[in-house]
């Protein structure tokens, strides 16, 4: 479908994207557990102003079993008005929705009820495998040449390498996979650009068979879970440095540079260190000036682990007597001013100034759940939570920032064992000041998702994680 | 070629300019990369030498075959093949593919190249070149003589870019210091089917007066 005028949800800079109305609706990826339901994307009424306002409005089951939803994203966002490939006249209007278990790559149309999307296409893990050479789809940008999916796992029983598969705009069909020079790259989990820089960064998680059961402690203290990020040459499609953060830094997973275009410097979430359960934030920029100038990493935020009784931890934490952080999501704000971090181990959302980004500011913290701690939300003061803020989600115009709590089925087992339930959260902020405040309005939970976990959060017509600028 | 020939040529040129595909917007993308005019104003020669190169071919084809074929002929298989591609353009849900946004002058020219090649900005021209009246009589002007077929052509597609030139960079220079880039979001109609539209005209054209 294409439109006489650009989709005006496309902004050519991130500045402009600020001042973009609120989102009316959110989409969240849910998902069974047992694999006996289907998954679904549950869809959230996010305007204040309607009765049903923080609750459930809309509901739309897969068709098979087993996918486990994870990440989501859009066909098209506001790279489309790049000029060396424009097309600014496609729609926002399909989630691409891979599920991570099942390799199966769904398609859903939120027009003409947004409310109510509708599937139409299945792409099946054949595809991903025969085409691509991957399984496990995980990330999706709209790039201005194709959509961008990166992928865990190989094909055809293999555990890797990792990488990206390029989906056409308008078919969906997976046209094959990016690389043309992985080099050492053989781990892989998210993937993000500088789009005006010709560079593409990816992180590393680990294999299917590194994740799918669980954590897997002999490994972790091997220290044999990611600890690289890689840059590459976007338009050449090769493997330009790998930048170690050390072996005892593992799991460098969300991937969040600048938004704006002029820059090039981005913040990864580190889950954990090894050697004393902390969680940590780098940030990546360039060593030097000049575009060819060598990439570099500094370690920016520490988050200590909390002393805690052991009797009150799951199995895999009582040796230690301390609950981790668990850096499992950040996000940047569309501005590039605030960054926020989950930590779902001790169950805080942080908040800190980036103005400098050499130099975080905490600004904000909001408690709800976490391993130990089971912090409650004001809307239910009487509930404990378990799970805690994880996929975080922040509006354009940087007020709102949602949290969901489930991180990945046999993970959530294995921290939460009696259960991680299922409860997501909003915050107001302050765009000036900072600060983040639980919206005692709005707590969907429990049976709102009639027993499904959730995970990512995607706002209508954008976020602060679905879209990339071309201009400044 | 007659002044209407030359003032259609140009009126092309200029609706080539006013396309963001076409250029002007890369121009202005680097100009703000760079925070710097200069960055914009150097992006646009090697922009409009890479449209020159793609319409040259096309009507350098035309005049060369012009001086050696019967125009009648010509013109219809030209409003033919002009009437195919402008409903391929309409229909077709293909979009132009380029990664990279760091180019070098040469790579800028090869990408306009290929930008205009893909859009027919070439064969836009056609109808102009097909059915601009043919030289005839002693008095034909030098340009008809066979060895040097080629020049009418080239010197339209001169003509048509400097057109396309001067109004791309008027226009980029407008949304760069002026007016902003905010304009897209309003003003960025869809060209593209426009632009079929025309080739489309322009082939029935062609076919008409052929």
């Amino acid at each position: 479908m294409t439109r006489w005028t650009p989709d005006p949800t496309f902004y050519p800079s991130p500045t402009q994207a600020t001042t973009a109305p609120p989102e009316k609706l959110a989409y969240v990826a849910a998902f069974d557990r047992t694999a006996t339901r289907p998954d679904a994307i549950a869809v959230l009424d996010t305007d204040p102003d309607s009765p049903d306002y923080g609750r459930v409005v809309g509901w739309t089951d897969l068709p098979y079993l087993g996918d486990e939803l994870h990440h989501f994203g859009w066909n098209a966002c506001s790279s489309a008005l790049c000029p060396t490939a424009p097309h600014p006249h496609v729609e926002r209007r399909y989630l691409i929705v891979p599920g991570l278990r099942s390799s199966r790559i769904h398609v859903l149309d939120t027009q003409p009820d947004p409310r109510q999307p509708k599937l139409v296409k299945v792409i099946g893990p054949e595809e991903l495998a025969e085409k691509a050479g991957y399984s496990r789809p995980h990330t999706v940008h709209c790039g201005p040449d194709g959509i961008y999916l990166s992928a865990l796992g190989g094909a055809d029983g293999r555990e890797g390498p990792g990488g990206i598969a390029v989906l056409d705009h308008t078919t969906f069909d997976v046209r094959g996979a990016w690389e043309s020079d992985r080099g050492p790259q053989f781990l892989a989990y998210d993937v993000w650009w500088h789009l005006n820089h010709d560079v593409l960064v990816t992180s590393e998680w680990g294999t299917p068979s590194m994740i799918e059961d669980g954590i897997v402690g002999e490994l972790l203290l091997g220290r044999k879970y990611g600890h690289a990020i890689h840059f590459w040459d976007l338009a050449k499609r090769r493997h330009v440095q790998r930048v170690d953060l050390g072996d005892q830094y593992q799991m460098p997973l969300e991937l969040r540079p600048a938004h704006d275009p002029t820059k090039t410097y981005g913040f990864v979430g580190v889950v954990i260190s090894v050697e004393d359960l902390s969680a940590s934030v780098w940030l990546w920029h360039r060593d030097g000036d000049g575009p060819d100038a060598p990439w570099a990493v500094t370690r920016v935020i520490d988050i200590p682990a909390e002393p805690a009784d052991p009797a009150d931890l799951p199995d895999l934490l009582t040796p230690f007597g301390a609950v981790p952080p668990l850096v499992t999501d950040i996000d940047l704000s569309v501005d590039d001013r605030f960054l926020y971090v989950s930590c779902w181990g001790t169950g805080e959302l942080r908040q800190y100034d980036v103005s400098d980004p050499f130099h975080p500011v905490l600004t904000g913290s909001v408690r709800l759940g976490g391993i130990v701690r089971r912090a409650t939300h004001p809307a239910a003061p009487d509930q404990p939570l378990a799970g805690g803020p994880q996929m975080v989600e922040v509006s354009r115009d940087g007020r709102r920032v949602y949290v969901s709590n489930s991180l990945y089925g046999s993970w959530d087992d294995q921290f939460y064992p009696d259960g991680v339930g299922a409860w997501l959260a909003k915050l107001d902020v302050d765009p000036q000041a900072g600060g983040l405040t639980p919206d005692p309005r709005f707590f969907p939970h429990g049976d709102e998702f009639r027993g499904l976990r959730v995970h990512q959060t995607r706002l209508q017509g954008g976020d602060a994680s679905s879209d990339s600028y071309c201009f400044p | 070629m007659t002044a209407t020939t030359w003032l259609t040529l140009a009126a092309l040129g200029a609706f080539h300019g006013l396309n963001p595909a076409m250029g002007w917007l890369l121009a202005v993308a680097r100009g703000l990369q760079e925070r710097d005019r200069w960055a914009l104003l150097r992006a646009l020669p090697p922009i409009a030498a890479g449209h020159l190169a793609s319409v040259a071919v096309v009507a350098t084809a035309v005049t060369v075959t012009r001086s050696v074929t019967a125009s009648t002929a010509l013109a219809v298989a030209g409003g033919v093949v002009l009437v195919g591609f402008g409903l391929w353009r309409l229909l077709s849900r293909r979009h132009f593919r380029w990664a990279g946004m760091r180019l070098s002058s040469a790579q800028l020219a090869g990408w306009s190249f290929l930008m205009s090649s893909a859009h027919g900005a070439g064969l836009m021209l056609l109808p102009v070149l097909v059915t601009a009246p043919a030289p005839t009589g002693p008095h034909a002007g030098h340009l008809a003589a066979a060895p040097v077929g080629a020049l009418p052509g080239l010197a339209a597609a001169g003509v048509h870019t400097v057109a396309m030139f001067g109004t791309a960079l008027v226009v980029a220079v407008l949304v760069y210091e002026v007016v902003g880039v905010g304009v897209l979001r309003r003003a960025w109609f869809n060209v593209d089917r426009l632009w079929a539209g025309v080739l489309v005209a322009a082939g029935l054209v062609t076919l008409i007066r052929a």
